[in-house]
């Protein structure tokens, strides 16, 4: 297949590296169509947690929010949040947790809490809703992020959830971190040192447009590996879910309210 | 004895200037009418508490209802920003906004522990992160049986917390469904709970398993259907997305946003009639 979109190819490459049976704290956007779509092709079995509480859940169109109704009706069980993040997350229940962020930087390190200063921030974002606990203790983390010198950069503004920094063996995080970071322009992994460099090529992106949208100085893995383009099944199931969501997100909410 | 009042009522009695107030629900069963007649009566000086403040808690804070926020995920959820958030965050407007701030997991533990009456919640958290250098409420403890150092935060118990629910019954008892998020653990942790309700009934049935807040917990009930608009209540609505993607041009700008607070929801009497006004302005 060689009409496929960027996006497209994020989606397939996170996929792919989910197995059957594996236990995924999913986020809202292209994590959650990665575990679906992995969910709908190789891995019937993965078991989604969302952190609203949603246990083993199996929805048919994506959610747009972490609590969509989808989610608790599709799900083999829902459960207090408070439970999910001490008994499930905390308790090292948790395979693969997937964040994303608005700045990381090469030790796989993320910000999502402010652009500036703390006190006086020049953008104040969102914040850390589970990050700094799934980064902590998820036995891998799966980053997802399009790549950009804005968004990969050298020095954070803030640090809201840990990758490989120093002293993580001892800080009492029980996972081993950021294993991928999942980019629009190719896949890096960690190297001896913890930082991130490229680890495997998509189809047509060359390593040096990698490294353009890279704010560090982006370092190759040895021996890296080309991902193969998504087949027809793959981008088939992924539309078609796609499609599915688009329409049932088209749906009129009735009120009752006179 | 839980009290059956009309919402305006209740928040008249149980709310004062300068309580502490959590508005719980994840994404679900999220107390909008209740939040709007606090903002119809002109509360003021409120330390507003929720794990992800979403678009009721932007209002109360365009509105300057609040002086503190504690919270764990300031967006519009699948959206982007909360404007009115940031704004005052950012720029002080329309009055500064003090940040008590957290990870889920951490607010998570302070509302466990405050419904346990506990001092302070306890988890194996807040590592990696800058969080603790900002915040002073975070704290260390050595566990006294193996030594491991682990996080702290002190035990929420809000003077006041506010939940939307499917159904209770004459007695105050109350029957949630569908994703609680920390909905029961907020509503021990208060001094005083109100909940709104789709629908008052009779009787409960037995709620084996379910999440059922027993009347002696719940401080008033008040019925106010679709009061979780635009969030929803498993099993009566759904989630009005479109409204979620409309809160981010009517809240970009500060005019707009006074403008449509001043037609909808202070010029409006109640939640039926904001609903109507809204459904007028659409026509």
């Amino acid at each position: 297949m060689s009409d496929y979109s960027r996006d497209e190819m994020m989606t397939v490459a996170a996929a792919r590296m989910l197995w059957n049976g594996c236990v995924c704290f999913v986020g809202i956007g292209l994590p959650s169509a990665a575990c679906n779509l992995a969910r709908l092709t190789h891995a019937p079995d993965l078991v989604l947690i969302y952190e609203s509480g949603t246990i083993g859940t199996r929805p048919t169109v994506l959610p747009l929010s972490i609590g969509d109704g989808e989610l608790a009706e599709t799900a083999a069980c829902v459960v207090p949040l408070p439970d999910i993040f001490s008994d499930y997350l905390q308790a090292g229940r948790v395979d693969v947790g997937f964040l994303g962020a608005a700045q990381i930087d090469r030790l796989g390190n993320l910000n999502s809490t402010v652009i500036g200063p703390y006190a006086k921030p020049r953008t104040r974002l969102p914040g850390a809703g589970g990050a700094p606990e799934i980064a902590a203790h998820a036995k891998q983390v799966f980053i997802v992020m399009k790549a950009s010198p804005r968004s990969f950069v050298t020095a954070l503004d803030f640090q809201t959830s840990g990758g490989h920094f120093e002293g993580r063996s001892k800080s009492g995080a029980r996972g081993g971190g950021p294993a991928v970071v999942v980019t629009d322009v190719g896949i890096l992994k960690p190297q001896a040192s913890g930082e991130f460099a490229l680890a495997a090529a998509y189809p047509g992106i060359p390593a040096d447009e990698a490294r353009a949208a890279i704010g560090w100085k982006l370092a190759i893995a040895p021996q890296p590996e080309t991902i193969a383009a998504p087949t027809a099944v793959e981008l088939a199931a992924l539309r078609a879910l796609q499609a599915r969501t688009a329409a049932a997100h088209r749906e009129p909410v009735r009120l009752p309210i006179q | 004895m839980t009290e059956i009042l009309p919402l305006s009522e209740a928040i008249a009695r149980h709310v004062p200037d300068g309580a502490s107030v959590a508005l719980e629900g994840f994404t679900h069963l999220i107390p909008f009418a209740a939040g709007h007649e606090l903002i119809r009566q002109g509360r003021r000086d409120l330390h507003l508490i929720r794990m992800t403040p979403d678009l009721i808690y932007d209002q109360l804070i365009g509105m300057g209802a609040a002086r503190r926020l504690t919270f764990s995920w300031g967006g519009n959820p699948g959206v982007g920003s909360l404007h009115r958030l940031r704004d005052a965050v950012e720029k002080d407007w329309p009055r500064p906004l003090e940040i008590d701030e957290h990870s889920h997991a951490g607010m998570a533990a302070a509302y466990r522990a405050g419904a346990a009456r506990l001092p302070f919640g306890l988890l194996r958290g807040y590592i990696g992160t800058d969080l603790p250098a900002h915040n002073p409420n975070i704290r260390r403890i050595h566990c006294p049986y193996t030594g491991e150092e682990l996080a702290t935060v002190p035990a929420l118990n809000p003077d006041v917390t506010i939940l939307h629910a499917q159904r209770a019954d004459r007695h105050g008892n109350v029957a949630i469904e569908g994703i609680i998020g920390a909905q029961r653990e907020a509503a021990l942790a208060a001094r005083f709970l109100i909940v709104t309700v789709e629908e008052i009934v009779n009787e409960l049935p037995p709620a084996m398993n379910g999440v059922l807040l027993p009347h002696f917990v719940v401080g008033a009930v008040s019925h106010c259907p679709a009061g979780a608009w635009p969030s929803y209540a498993q099993g009566r609505y759904a989630r009005d997305n479109d409204f979620y993607l409309r809160w981010d041009d009517i809240a970009r700008d500060r005019g707009r946003f006074s403008e449509w607070m001043r037609r909808h929801v202070q010029g409006t009497a109640d939640h039926r009639a904001f609903i109507q006004s809204l459904r007028r302005a659409a026509a």
